[in-house]
């Protein structure tokens, strides 16, 4: 018999290492990966979650590009929620302002976050945020509304091809699990 | 011989004997195979009209998801286990598998595993109805409260399968016979080498796919949450990970089953036997690096879907060596056509047939209609069922022989083949027309201009299914009133140190090995 019992027990300890390891990989090591590779790629829609530092550019003033805002509610959450503005014709390079409205119509306190997502994917690095709503949590009062004001620059070196730029807010309902961090964003709740 | 089998019930508890193992294998896969056929048929007769007939949508979503599960996990992979556990050890000529006692755990656990995902069933809410892919957040938000039954399923079995396979392993580097070098191994215990190595390597990632699931819907973590900074497409893309190499795990045994029962009745040797294990490692590396071809509509920059396409169509190539020395191990070959040869042959027609449509679904601008339409389900039952389950077939009518020393009656077994082959293409074929005029996989009523197809795939399904029952008469009429032989080789043509072993096999083989020159 070849039955060779110096290195079988050997040989199934590296097997089920190989296998342990392989599970390893999947829990710990594909969710950073894709993370990192999204980043690396630049094919991630979410925007940056810190606010830009505004640099001195060369403004054409003759182009124009279209942004539009749209507001979704995730599952579940009972705000009211939409922009002020559904489209703003901008120059690149130059800061412009707008607003989202909230409005909690419910009887309890309640916490909320909304995450960007910009479209098409290849202009979502050349959105600047100089100040967003979305950086910070949101907490309103039973009843209460807010207007909530965005800062923004659309990158002067955005592709002459994109003339429109799509930028959506869905907002989560955050109240029961405030801890949760969802930006990279210091988690202050605004009032 | 040291003793033989122990009496009753603990004969098959307590077995550490790679035959009685081999043989829960497949007794339990094929009740599985009806199990996931029942959930089929139910598919089929609601599709048989447009418009709710018998079940309600969410059924029906249960249906389809449950027959995925069962066919894959229940059916073919342990089916392919169980012949593992039989044939290894002869052909290499081992006295057992080399781990006999975590065999007969990696067995048990699957019973156990198929109660649990069977009972969602019964539960409030009903079973997993996302599809067996699982896909977030379908199956994490907004799936039924069994879904942590399922996900403890999964657990289990992917125990099983890992522990199956590192006895695979060992048992093939460890306790082949003294002059069996690697190269001379049969191709079926090449093949399952490279596929227990794929196991060992994926089904942990399945592992880990369903336990951020777990996470997800217990725990608060957000790997697949939007609003917790997770993002869904990552279960697509590590779900995938595991799932592409899958496929291969499925169809690689069944490569080795025909490539061992070919040369037999073609009486040539296997043509290209070093090609042919080069080609089975180049799939199983291919397999690793294609996964996101199932995903093309998902979002993915040119340059990605560019990749994924051209490497998904280079395993056509080592595919294509395989197809070619299946044929020209025929070619000019004394062939006869018993039931094993007849569904060997349409393995290989069929196999093909699927591997095209395979082409086409990788071209990934197409890919884009084609997408989760009835042409997929068309292309991936072809390769399915008439590459796994076909070569089953085969497998069983080639060693039931040596396994039970009865002979089968060849004009029952060519009844089974005719039946069966005739009722696959009525129900598939037509898939590829409803699928290309664009009738979505997973729904429950359709269109009318998809009726009298769908009319016909559903009569072809009920004809494949009872064909079904037919092949379960053929063994048991074998194994009961099959006429006795015991000629060591069964078959003229036949090769391998299983034909050398008295028929039927005795409970204990090659307990001193046998020298190969």
């Amino acid at each position: 018999m070849t039955e060779n019992t110096q290195t079988q027990p050997r040989l199934v300890a590296m097997l089920m290492a190989l296998a342990l390891a392989m599970f390893a990989f999947a829990v710990w090591g594909l969710p950073p990966l894709y993370t990192l590779m999204c980043d690396v790629l630049n094919i991630n829609t979410r925007t940056s979650a810190e606010a830009y530092q505004a640099e001195a550019v060369v403004v054409d003033p003759n182009r124009r590009v279209t942004v539009k805002f749209i507001a979704i509610n995730n599952e579940g959450m009972r705000w009211e929620f939409q922009p002020n503005d559904t489209t703003l014709s901008v120059t690149p390079g130059v800061i412009s302002e707008t607003a989202f409205y909230a409005k909690n119509p419910t009887s309890e306190i309640m916490i909320g976050q909304a995450i960007p997502s910009v479209l098409p994917p290849s202009a979502a690095s050349y959105f600047h945020k100089t100040e967003c709503f979305c950086f910070n949590q949101q907490r309103l009062a039973a009843g209460k509304s807010v207007n909530m004001p965005l800062r923004f620059i659309v990158d002067s070196k955005l592709p002459a091809e994109i003339q429109t730029i799509t930028l959506t807010y869905s907002l989560f309902d955050t109240t029961k699990s405030p801890g949760v961090i969802i930006t990279d964003a210091p988690d202050s709740i605004t009032q | 011989m040291a003793h033989g089998p122990a009496k009753g019930l603990s004969r098959w508890l307590y077995s550490t004997n790679h035959k009685d193992i081999g043989t829960l294998y497949l007794w339990f896969s094929f009740v599985m195979f009806i199990v996931g056929g029942s959930f089929a048929m139910i598919i089929r007769a609601e599709l048989f009209q447009p418009g709710l007939q018998l079940v309600q949508p969410d059924f029906f979503n249960q249906m389809t998801t449950m027959h995925g599960l069962v066919m894959i996990f229940g059916a073919i992979m342990p089916a392919f286990v169980g012949l593992a556990n039989w044939m290894l050890p002869l052909m290499i000529g081992a006295p057992d598998m080399a781990l006999p006692r975590m065999n007969n755990w990696s067995f048990w656990l699957l019973p156990f595993s198929f109660v649990i995902l069977g009972s969602t069933l019964f539960m409030e809410g009903g079973a997993p109805n996302f599809g067996w892919t699982a896909y977030a957040p379908l199956s994490t938000t907004y799936g039924p409260p069994s879904t942590t039954f399922f996900i403890f399923a999964v657990h289990v079995m992917g125990a099983s399968s890992i522990m199956g396979a590192i006895n695979i392993v060992v048992t093939v580097l460890n306790m082949r016979a003294p002059g069996m070098t690697m190269m001379k191994m049969p191709l079926f215990a090449w093949t399952w080498l490279i596929t227990a190595f794929l196991l060992i390597a994926v089904m942990p990632v399945l592992a880990g796919v369903v336990t951020m699931m777990l996470m997800d819907i217990h725990f608060g973590t957000s790997f697949f949450h939007a609003a917790g900074g997770g993002d869904p497409v990552l279960f697509q893309h590590a779900f995938w990970f595991f799932g592409h190499p899958e496929v291969y795990i499925i169809i690689l045994p069944a490569f080795g089953v025909v490539s061992q029962i070919i040369p037999t009745f073609a009486r040539k040797p296997l043509f290209g036997y070093s090609s042919m294990v080069y080609a089975t490692a180049a799939i199983a590396f291919l397999s690793f690096v294609v996964w996101a071809h199932h995903m093309y509509t998902v979002g993915m920059p040119v340059a990605g879907e560019m990749y994924f396409m051209l490497a998904t169509m280079l395993i056509a190539v080592p595919t294509g060596v395989k197809v070619f020395n299946w044929v020209a191990t025929m070619f000019r070959g004394s062939i006869t056509l018993e039931t094993p040869m007849l569904f060997c042959i349409a393995f290989i027609v069929l196999f093909t047939t699927g591997g095209f449509s395979g082409v086409m679904l990788s071209l990934a601008p197409s890919d884009f209609q084609y997408h989760d339409s009835y042409f997929v389900v068309a292309h991936f039952h072809y390769v399915m069922v008439a590459g796994a389950v076909f070569s089953m077939s085969a497998a069983v009518y080639y060693w039931l022989p040596k396994w039970s020393g009865r002979m089968y009656s060849e004009v029952m077994g060519k009844t089974h083949f005719w039946v069966s082959f005739i009722g696959f293409n009525l129900t598939f074929f037509p898939q590829h027309f409803v699928g290309l005029a664009g009738m979505p996989r997973r729904i429950p009523d359709y269109n009318m201009i998809f009726a009298d197809w769908n009319m016909v795939s559903s009569i072809g399904a009920f004809i494949y299914g009872l064909s079904q029952l037919l092949f379960l008469f053929n063994v048991i009429h074998t194994l009961v009133a099959g006429k006795n032989i015991d000629d060591p080789k069964v078959w003229e043509g036949a090769q391998g140190l299983e034909w050398t072993v008295p028929t039927p096999a005795p409970y204990h083989t090659f307990t001193r090995p046998p020298q190969v020159s």
